[in-house]
C-alpha cells in the first residue's frame, strides 16, 4: 500500500495569533513493504505529519493518496483507512482503558465491526506476536510493567491489521531492555507479516538500524528524504538542526581524525565491525 | 509552551490596559457592572458605551477577539430578549396571533440585551489583557483582607491558578487521546446517544488516570519545594500599584459618577 503525500501544509489555530505553521509544502512517496524512519527534533512536525496519514489531521492544502485514492474524498470511508494505516501514538500506554489487557485489545478490531470471533482471534493473535504471555492477559492493564504496557498497546493497533504501522517515538520513556525489545518487535513485524513500517524517533541510533530509508524533517519541512547512507553524511546540517548521527558513525569518524584509514559511510555496528577487521587484516 | 498559558484567552499584546495591576482591573471591571445595572436611560448607555470604546481602543486587542466571548452567549441572549418582549405585561404596540409586544417589553428587551453584551464584553477585555495567573494573584490580594475571619483566601488562589493551569493542559491531552482512540477506530460522532455516552468510557478513563497521575506529581514537586500554605509566604513579583493606575482609578470613578448622573438624573 503505497502513501503519497502531495504539497501538504498544515497549519494549527489558524485564524488566531498562536498560528503554528506545523507542515510546510510537504511532498513524498512510501512504498508498499518500505521501513521508513522519521527524524527531527521535537516540534518539527513529525507527530503531525504521521497524523495525516489515517485522516485523523486534515491538511490546510495539498492531498494525500493512500493506495492512489484521494483520502479527503467524500465517498472514502475513515474507518478502512484506520483499519489500513494502524497508528501508534506516543506513550501509547496513556490509552489503555479497559478492565482486562485482552479486552483492550479487543477494542480496536471490534470498532471495525468484525464478528465476536474474529476479534477475539486478532486480539490472541497480537498479544502473542508483541511476546506477552497467557498469564497476563485477564489483568488490568494498569497491573503490567512499563514496557509490558507498551507492548499491549501496540498489540492494540496490531490487532487491527494494519497494512501500514506507523509509531510514533515508540522507544521514548523505556529502559535499554525495553527499547530494544519494541525495536526488535517492529523489525519482526515488518520482516515476517511484511508490513510497511513507519517508525517515528529522535534518535538516530534507532532508526539507523532497521530503516531503509529516512525522511528528516525540521521546522515543518521536508529536508531529507534518502537512504541512511546519504543522510548520515551530512553530519553538519543534521548537528545544526539539533539532530545528530548515530553513535558509531561518530566513532568511525572519530577513528579516522586519529590518522586511521577507515570509511565513515557506517551506520550500524555491524557495518563497523567489518569495516574495522577489514582494515585490520590488511 | 504559549498555548499552556492561554486558558481564558489571554491575547498577548503590551498596552496600557495590559500593564495595568490586575486589582485595578478587577476593581474598574466590577464598578464597571455596578454602573451598567445603575443606568436607567439611553444616554448612560451611551457614556457607558464610549468608555468601554475607549478602554477597547487602548487595550490594542482586535475588536473580534472581544466579540468572540459574545458567540457564547448568543443563545443567552436571544432567550432573555425574547422573553422580556413577548412576556412582559403592558399595552401592547404590536399583536399577531396570541403573541403581543408591549412598549414595556421593548425597553425591556433592549436594556438586558445591552446590560448582556457589555457586561461580558466588560470582562473579556480583563481576561484578554491579564494572564489567569495574574488575575489570580490581584484577587487573593483583594481579598486578603477576609483572611482575618479565616477564609483561607492563599488557598483558594492557589486551587484557582492550578486549576487553570491544568484546564489547557487536560483539553490537549483530551484532544491526544480522542485521536489515539480514533486510530483505534473509535467513533464519537454516530449512533444514538447510548451509543455515543458508551463511547466516552475510552475517552474519560485514561483522562481521569492522566490527571490523577499528574496531581500527584505536582503534589509531590510543591512539597519537595517545601511548600506548606500561605503564611510566611513572599512573592517574586509582589504587585505594586503604579501612576498608572492611579490614573486608571481616576478614570472609573468618573465613568461610575458620569454613568449614574447621566443614566439615572437626566
Ligand atoms: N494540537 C495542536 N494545536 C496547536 N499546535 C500544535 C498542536 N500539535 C502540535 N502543534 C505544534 O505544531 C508543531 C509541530 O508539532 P509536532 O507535530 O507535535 O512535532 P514533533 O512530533 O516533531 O515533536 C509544534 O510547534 C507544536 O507546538
Ligand atoms: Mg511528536
Amino acid at each position: 500500500m503505497s502513501i503519497i503525500f502531495n504539497h501538504v501544509s498544515k497549519s494549527y489555530d489558524a485564524d488566531t495569533q498562536l498560528k503554528t505553521d506545523a507542515l510546510k509544502d510537504v511532498s513524498f512517496k512510501i512504498d508498499d513493504g518500505e521501513f521508513v524512519g522519521l527524524i527531527g527534533h521535537t516540534g518539527s512536525g513529525k507527530s503531525t505529519l504521521v497524523q495525516h496519514m489515517n485522516g485523523l489531521l486534515k491538511p490546510t492544502s495539498g492531498e494525500i493518496y493512500v493506495d492512489g485514492k484521494d483520502i479527503a474524498d467524500k465517498e472514502y470511508s475513515l474507518k478502512d483507512l484506520r483499519g489500513k494505516v494502524g497508528l501508534v501514538f506516543q506513550y501509547p500506554e496513556h490509552q489503555l482503558f479497559e478492565t482486562t489487557v485482552f479486552e483492550d485489545v479487543c477494542y480496536g478490531p471490534k470498532n471495525l465491526g468484525l464478528e465476536k470471533k474474529e476479534v477475539e482471534l486478532r486480539a490472541y493473535e497480537a498479544l502473542k506476536q508483541v511476546g506477552i504471555e497467557d498469564d497476563y492477559f485477564y489483568q488490568s492493564p494498569f497491573d503490567l510493567s512499563g514496557g509490558q504496557k507498551r507492548r499491549a498497546a501496540i498489540a492494540g493497533v496490531l490487532a487491527m491489521k494494519p497494512e501500514v504501522l506507523i509509531l510514533d517515538e515508540p522507544t521514548a520513556g523505556l529502559d535499554p531492555k525495553g527499547r530494544e525489545e519494541i525495536l526488535e518487535l517492529v523489525s519482526r513485524l515488518h520482516r515476517e507479516n511484511n508490513i510497511t513500517v513507519i517508525l517515528v524517533s529522535h534518535s538516530m541510533d534507532d532508526v539507523a538500524d532497521y530503516a531503509d530509508r529516512i525522511l528528516v524533517m525540521d521546522h515543518g519541512k521536508l529536508v531529507y528524504d534518502d537512504t541512511v547512507h546519504e543522510v548520515f553524511k551530512h553530519v553538519k546540517e543534521l548537528e545544526e538542526m539539533g539532530l545528530a548521527i548515530p553513535q558509531v558513525t561518530y566513532m568511525m569518524y572519530d577513528i579516522a581524525a586519529k590518522g586511521v584509514d577507515v570509511s565513515t559511510d557506517i551506520t550500524t555496528i555491524d557495518e563497523a565491525v567489518e569495516e574495522i577487521m577489514k582494515v585490520w587484516s590488511k | 509552551m504559549i498555548r499552556d498559558i492561554t486558558l481564558g484567552q489571554y491575547y498577548h499584546a503590551d498596552s496600557v490596559i495590559h500593564r495595568l495591576d490586575p486589582r485595578t482591573k478587577l476593581v474598574g471591571t466590577f464598578f464597571f457592572i455596578i454602573a451598567l445595572f445603575l443606568v436607567k436611560n439611553p444616554l448612560g448607555y451611551a457614556v457607558a458605551a464610549i468608555y468601554l470604546a475607549l478602554v477597547i481602543k487602548l487595550s490594542t486587542v482586535p475588536l473580534r477577539f472581544m466579540l468572540r466571548g459574545m458567540k457564547a452567549i448568543v443563545f443567552l441572549l436571544l432567550l432573555t430578549v425574547g422573553f422580556n418582549l413577548f412576556l412582559t405585561p403592558g399595552e401592547p404596540i404590536w399583536e399577531w396571533w396570541k403573541l403581543s409586544i408591549s412598549a414595556e417589553g421593548v425597553r425591556i428587551a433592549y436594556t438586558m440585551a445591552i446590560r448582556l453584551s457589555f457586561l461580558v464584553i466588560g470582562s473579556s477585555i480583563m481576561t484578554l489583557t491579564t494572564t489567569p495567573n495574574n488575575l489570580t494573584d490581584g484577587l487573593e490580594k483583594l481579598l486578603s483582607p477576609l483572611k482575618k475571619i479565616r477564609i483561607p483566601v492563599h488557598e483558594i488562589a492557589m486551587m484557582m491558578s492550578i486549576a487553570l493551569r491544568f484546564i489547557p493542559i487536560l483539553l490537549e491531552e483530551t484532544d491526544k487521546i480522542m485521536k489515539a482512540q480514533m486510530a483505534r477506530g473509535a467513533d464519537f460522532e454516530s449512533g444514538n446517544i447510548i451509543k455515543r455516552t458508551k463511547a466516552l468510557v475510552p475517552i474519560l478513563v485514561p483522562l481521569f488516570i492522566s490527571a490523577f497521575r499528574r496531581a500527584n506529581d505536582l503534589a509531590m514537586a510543591m512539597e519537595a519545594r517545601c511548600y506548606k500554605g500561605g503564611d510566611g509566604r513572599t512573592k517574586m513579583k509582589p504587585l505594586k500599584y503604579a501612576a498608572r493606575d492611579r490614573l486608571a482609578y481616576l478614570a472609573i470613578f468618573a465613568m461610575l459618577a458620569a454613568c449614574i448622573i447621566v443614566g439615572r438624573m437626566i
